[in-house]
């Protein structure tokens, strides 16, 4: 992608620029997260609950 | 082809199907509204003990219709107009799969009217949680399904519009600071959407019989997956819309690009862990667990909350001191546009949100203190103030200006839209802090009477817990009343308002150029950048918003006080461990 | 009129921040700080927290439980609802169900007991009043909570979690002693 082309040296953009700049991998780490986090963890709190005598 | 309009007064530009999208969405989140505040009279008069209007059964049913209506269908159909303007119209592209966009909003329409009929008929007053094994009518469970499924088919169409616009190039680097806010709730929306299907699909097919069991605890951690979420897509979104109004109204730029969009970032990491905040009393869940999701990862989404609390109002400073407000430290303040409802509403919403929602949700939302607060009427009270003042508000003040700019219409009794965001706030807010009050007595939610009719045993609330409960009701009503204004003025622009077609000056303040037509732009022209700032002023060690930073010590120090009150509350009652 | 527009700077990220902000969020991130380790401070030095201890049962294991504990304790009866009086420190047992908190407890002021607690159907909040110490209560899920009454006098159980029509007629009764 060539779109760079008149502007003279383009300094290249940095890499949390270019992170904010992609919204998928932004939708990754955003289901990623609370899917790990709260959800799976979670769920391995409850079974692990020990069964009652 | 796609076809674009240009509104002559805003110069903001509409893809055709987009601006139909937009219209519908938003037109059936109003009527959820209509019905959500025509429910929460009932809610309100009942818990009122000396009135005490339904019995317990309309009660319980009334209930469950009002949060569904308001917190699920009002707030998400509006969203989707809000997706929908922040690609399409700020991107000037046009839409993605305008007839999935369609398919969407037919499949929102269908789930919200089968869940309404299921609840009205009556045999599924479970609440907006319909915590298992308390069972609804699988027509009930099917309504949210499906409203979901529109949803997320909105949301991808959203994503899709993303990518066109970059695909042709309708901007030049990164996209503005409002779209990234709405891609924020977006993917919060991906999260919460995907937690309902995960926990609502089982539900329904338990209802009808295909499953015999749904374990409680796993359906309350899945469920709070998309009970939470949804309402932490309202705080994305209404962020974006004040930096959205922040701008429109004062030409305010952000303070910063790299902070404000870093702060959104936050959100996107940890907001969605706070899932949490309903699971602390939980049994046999770790501490380890409640205590990291509980603090969204030490709070960091907290603070991405203060800063956006920082940097909207203080956008708006600067933007204000630039035009020569800078006497003292709030002239920018004084002289805003007290009597546009666009502007007094965005401020009352970011206020009550940031001193009430956020400071009591914080607290609440506390491991420990959690004990206290549990499932009395001060959770209620704590997201009132987050998403009937915080969201809601700014969504009608964002309505105030889509009647001109989105459905061409004058205002329709401007006096009674000037007056709104008044009355709705003040009466919001007593509501707000006398219910928080009576929770704090332990006065519980969802309760059809605090005096225990019929019970074998007894117990009686304080005096003090029927005068706030009182007091909170008469709030609730002034603040119905607020929410009939904004539907009169709404629904009487679409009806009887004037129409515009061409410019109409009522937007010319905003400083933007105005050019004329409908439909006639096949190709929009490029997306200019911002202006670049005539001064540089960061860096200059002096404070650019000093007003705002001394609003937002004043937040820190109340929220300090308050958070160590709720502990020391907390060390007087019995030991547990 | 630029919040809605694409950034003016190309490379955005570059552009300094402005000391205010920077101070801004020094502060807000210290108090984050505070914040999160008080959580962990009050589960080492505080008098409130919740133990994880809890165990998976069922409705008719749990209600054998209550069953026996009454067989052995109970000291009275109140309104068709057996007043029960366990040792000092022992397993006492609490089960919400439609609606009513089963049995009534007498405790002793400043003693501590290990009160299970469980659902026999829906769910149910476990609300003690005027103490105002709110627990979820999950059927299958026998939740474990040492508490140690430091007041003597009536206290209610009032139900605060929604459980169908006669929600709101569900209390239960714990009376403290002195000893």
């Amino acid at each position: 992608m060539p779109q760079e082309d008149n502007v003279p040296k383009p300094e290249r953009i940095p890499f949390f620029q270019r992170m904010l700049d992609n919204p998928f991998l932004l939708l990754f780490i955003g289901v990623a997260m609370p899917t790990v986090f709260y959800i799976l963890w979670g769920i391995m709190e409850i079974a692990t609950i020990p069964v009652a005598e | 082809m796609a076809q674009f309009r240009v509104c002559p007064d805003s110069g903001f530009y509409f893809d055709k199907s987009a601006e139909s999208l937009m219209k519908v969405n938003a037109v059936a989140g109003a009527v959820s509204l209509l019905i959500a505040g025509v429910l929460a009279l009932g809610v309100i008069l009942t818990r009122w003990q000396e009135v005490h209007l339904l019995p317990a059964d309309l009660f319980y049913q009334v209930l469950t219709g009002h949060g569904i209506n308001a917190l699920i269908f009002w707030i998400i159909f509006f969203e989707i107009a809000i997706l929908y303007f922040a690609s399409s119209t700020l991107l000037r592209t046009r839409l993605a799969a305008p007839r999935w966009a369609w398919l969407g909003f037919i499949l929102m329409v269908v789930g919200a009217v089968m869940n309404n009929v299921a609840v009205f008929q009556g045999n599924s007053s479970v609440m907006m949680t319909s915590y298992a094994p308390m069972q609804a009518e699988p027509h009930f469970y099917l309504g949210l399904i499906l409203f979901a499924v529109g949803a997320l088919i909105a949301t991808f169409v959203f994503f899709g519009t993303l990518v066109i616009a970059k695909d042709d190039q309708t901007y030049q680097g990164s996209v503005p600071l409002v779209t990234f806010g709405a891609l924020t709730a977006a993917i919060i929306a991906v999260f919460t959407i995907a937690c309902g299907a995960i926990i609502l699909v089982p539900t329904f097919l338990w209802s009808i019989g295909y499953i015999n069991h749904i374990d409680a605890e796993m359906y309350r951690i899945i469920w709070w997956g998309l009970g939470h979420s949804s309402q932490q897509i309202n705080v994305a979104a209404h962020v974006s819309v004040w930096y959205l109004l922040a701008g429109i109204l004062f030409g305010a730029r952000p303070m910063s690009e790299k902070v404000s969009r870093s702060a959104f970032l936050l959100y996107i990491f940890f907001l969605q862990l706070a899932c949490a905040h309903h699971i602390l009393v939980d049994p046999g869940i770790s501490a380890e667990w409640k205590v990291f999701n509980t603090s969204y990862a030490m709070y960091l989404a907290v603070l991405a909350s203060l800063i956006h609390g920082l940097t909207v109002p203080g956008a708006v400073e600067v933007a204000q001191r630039e035009k020569g407000l800078t006497k003292g430290l709030f002239e920018w303040l004084r002289k805003a546009p007290w009597g546009n409802p666009v502007f007094s509403g965005f401020f009352f919403s970011l206020v009550i949100f940031g001193f009430i929602g956020g400071i009591t949700g914080v607290v609440m939302g506390t491991e420990q203190i959690n004990l206290i607060i549990h499932n009395t009427i001060y959770v209620p009270a704590h997201f009132h103030a987050t998403v009937a003042v915080g969201t809601t508000l700014a969504f009608m003040a964002l309505t105030y200006l889509l009647i001109p700019v989105l459905f061409r219409r004058a205002l329709f009794l401007p006096w009674m839209a000037k007056w709104q965001p008044y009355v709705f706030s003040a009466g919001m807010t007593i509501m707000i802090l006398f219910l928080l009050g009576a929770g704090t007595l332990g006065v519980s939610r969802r309760h059809w009477d605090m005096e225990f009719t019929g019970a074998a045993l007894s117990f009686e609330y304080p005096g003090t817990a029927y005068m706030m409960m009182a007091v909170g009701a008469i709030g609730g009503v002034l603040g119905v009343l607020g929410g009939a204004m904004y539907l009169i003025v709404t629904v009487g622009s679409l009806v009887f308002g004037k129409k515009l077609e061409a410019s109409a000056g009522l937007l010319q303040s905003f400083g933007v150029p105005l050019s004329s037509g409908v439909y006639n732009v096949a190709q929009p022209e490029q997306l200019p950048m911002a202006p670049k700032l005539a001064v540089e002023q960061h860096g200059s060690g002096g404070f650019e918003a000093p007003g705002t930073f001394v609003l937002a010590m004043a937040l820190l120090v109340c929220f300090v006080v308050y958070y160590f009150i709720n502990w020391d509350y907390l060390a007087s009652v019995w030991p547990i461990s | 009129m630029t919040s809605y527009l694409p950034p003016s700077e190309r490379i955005w990220w570059k552009v300094p921040v402005g000391k205010q902000e920077i101070i801004w969020i020094g502060i807000a991130l210290v108090w984050c700080l505070i914040m999160f380790f008080m959580m962990p401070y009050w589960h080492v030095f505080g008098k409130q927290n919740l133990s994880n201890e809890a165990y998976q049962t069922t409705p008719a294991k749990f209600q054998a439980r209550v069953d026996e504990m009454v067989a052995k304790y109970q000291v009275g009866e109140e309104a068709g609802i057996p007043i029960v009086k366990p040792p000092v420190g022992s397993d006492v047992y609490l089960l919400g169900r439609l609606w009513q908190w089963y049995p009534i407890l007498e405790l002793e002021k400043d003693k501590s007991y290990r009160i299970h607690i469980s659902s026999m159907d829906w769910q149910h909040g476990f609300s003690l009043q005027p103490v105002n110490i709110n627990l979820q209560i999950v059927p299958g899920y026998e939740m474990v909570v040492t508490m140690t009454p430091d007041q003597a006098g009536d206290y209610a159980i009032v139900c605060n979690e929604y459980c169908g029509i006669g929600h709101h007629s569900m209390l239960g009764k714990i009376y403290v002693k002195e000893n």
